[in-house]
């Protein structure tokens, strides 16, 4: 776990509201993987102050790149976008624990909605590299915000797309989907990342059919590294009782079945 | 770089009351726990100093716990913690491995409680010093933090200061009219030293929403925009109280640690630097050394205070 300076290969403007961002990773030492983050400095100045925490969309080991989409959201982002290619960024990570894919050879479901899709992303990449079939249910605001889709029909990923702009995208009728998913498929893990509405209906219907269940989590952080206990969450133990745990360290993976919604 | 050998020459250790530190560059109460040890080399700063501990196991406040303005962050955590009995038997242990002090920073309800765990924890062969948190508000009292009031930080350095041989730091809130008055008081009661201070109490409110940016409402604000309150802070300590400060309060680099020093502190906290750079206490100590050789400054020592003798401020 070290701060350090890599290389933008690329960084531009994908969409209304995304960006995508490749960064030369070959300095980098450690493995990473599907779910962890990076803590990233948006800008050499004291405002905006905070690094900022971005999941990975894809992790190229091929040719050592590590790619980022987001979500220009506040002062941060914003200053992301302004960063050009050539330039060195300084990013903190990996962090975190990632997701866990089992060999099991069934197929996995991911639900994903706004910038989670991204992080699911890498998971459906993995699974590719692991022989996993993957089917995916993203949702969005927009069609224009579902750009990410084909990145995972690109790693072989069926995807459904809903939206609200075509008014699909309601609990009910993601339930029925994936209803229709589990018909058509042996599922045999699941995970989730980006609406907390979403993630109860998945840890409802995962609780029910007795399935591997994850989540990635997003809060606020303030060290990114699990001393200052800024980004909190609540999840049940075993004993059923509640402890607050911290998404920077203790996740922003967790077991589904035991978080709080 | 720098030739390394004359680095080795330059005396950096200072000392709180009998406390001795290797260099002045430690970090605040909060900001550093056990997870940063593949960041930096404890064995490299001055003291340890763990999150603050409370008697009970605390669940802390709601979400979100900080949030960012600028050149600044405003932070409530509620400090969560696992409670005493969890710190005696995993957190002290676990940092025996190194070699620089522990600075226990304590926190509790009412004076009773401080004395209580002041004693327990004082009594820990590997700590070095106990740090008062008494910022706190005082439950059994008015419901305000011990430290804005003069007559209870007395007492309650006091009543510490009797169960424990142990050097003992107040850290000073920044909420009051008069730091100096609340310094004198810690002076009284006994203190080894003074930490200035605390983090100011601050609020952020979301336009679009329109509620508070943290889930407490009001929180402490940290970070580079706090940096002058707190220098003028320490530099009113050092005209009433001869007791050596540890400054604290928006540290990023060099400069700011030397200009506290230049304030009046023997010793400096890193906090809120240390998220956006968590090499931040390493870049600092070499910061303070390259100015050291720039200003032929033998002894860290001899720029204490150093800011007084040359103004005529009052």
């Amino acid at each position: 776990m070290k701060a350090v300076k890599l290389k933008i290969i690329s960084n531009h403007q994908v969409s209304e509201r995304y960006w995508h961002m490749v960064v030369d990773a070959s300095e980098l030492r450690e493995d990473v993987r599907a779910g962890q983050f990076f803590n990233i400095r948006c800008a050499e100045q004291y405002s905006p102050l905070l690094r900022r925490p971005f999941s990975i969309y894809s992790i190229n080991k091929h040719n050592r790149t590590l790619e980022f989409l987001y979500l220009v959201k506040g002062a941060g982002t914003q200053r992301l976008t302004r960063i050009e290619a050539g330039e060195r960024l300084d990013i903190f990570g990996p962090l975190g624990k990632g997701f866990t894919l089992h060999e099991n050879g069934g197929t996995v479901l991911m639900l994903a909605r706004g910038v989670g899709i991204a992080t699911l992303a890498a998971l459906a990449q993995e699974a590719a590299e692991q022989g996993l079939r993957s089917v995916a249910i993203l949702s969005a605001r927009t069609r224009n915000d579902l750009l990410a889709a084909e990145k995972l029909r690109g790693f072989g990923a069926e995807v459904y797309e809903v939206t609200e702009e075509e008014g699909n995208s309601d609990v009910e009728n993601v339930r029925k989907l994936i209803e229709r998913i589990f018909r058509k498929y042996d599922v045999r893990a699941a995970y989730t990342c980006g609406s907390r509405r979403l993630s109860k209906l998945l840890q409802d219907i995962t609780a029910e059919k007795r399935i591997f269940a994850e989540i990635a989590l997003e809060e606020h952080m303030g060290c990114a590294m699990g001393v200052c206990f800024a980004c909190v969450c609540d999840i049940r133990d075993a004993n059923g009782l509640n402890r607050t745990v911290r998404v920077c360290k203790d996740g922003p993976v967790f077991a589904l079945e035991q978080v709080v919604l | 770089m720098m030739d390394e050998a004359i680095q080795e020459l330059l005396q950096l250790e200072v000392r709180i009351g009998s406390l001795r530190l290797q260099n002045p560059i430690m970090p605040a109460s909060g900001t550093f726990g056990e997870e940063m040890d593949s960041v930096i080399d404890f064995n490299r700063i001055a003291a340890i100093v763990p999150k603050s501990i409370t008697k009970y196991p605390r669940k802390g406040n709601a979400t979100p716990r900080v949030c960012e303005v600028p050149a600044g962050m405003i932070n409530s955590i509620g400090i969560q913690s696992k409670g005493l009995e969890y710190y005696l038997k995993k957190t002290l242990p676990y940092y025996r491995q190194y070699d620089v002090p522990v600075i226990s920073s304590i926190s509790a309800d009412s004076i009773d409680e401080f004395a209580e765990m002041a004693e327990v924890i004082g009594n820990v062969d590997n700590v070095a010093a106990l740090e008062l948190n008494i910022s706190c508000p005082n439950l059994k009292g008015n419901g305000l933090a011990f430290g804005m009031d003069p007559e209870v930080t007395r007492t309650l350095v006091r009543r510490v200061k009797d169960v424990t041989a142990k050097p003992v730091i107040a850290k000073l809130s920044p909420n009051v009219t008069s730091i100096q008055e609340v310094a004198i008081a810690a002076e009284e009661g006994g203190a080894d030293g003074l930490n200035v201070a605390n983090t100011i109490l601050a609020m952020a409110i979301d336009i679009h929403t329109r509620k508070p940016k943290i889930g407490n409402g009001m929180g402490g604000l940290s970070g580079p925009a706090v940096k002058p309150i707190i220098v003028r802070m320490i530099y009113q300590v050092r005209q009433v109280s001869a007791l050596p400060i540890i400054g604290c309060g928006g540290v990023m680099n060099g400069e700011d640690a030397i200009e506290m020093m230049l304030a009046g502190a023997t010793a400096v906290q890193v906090g809120t630097a240390s998220f956006i750079n968590p090499m931040a206490m390493m870049d600092i100590l070499q910061e303070i050394k390259e100015y050291m050789i720039r200003y032929k400054i033998d002894d860290i020592n001899d720029i204490i205070g150093g800011a007084h003798k040359l103004s005529s401020a009052p």
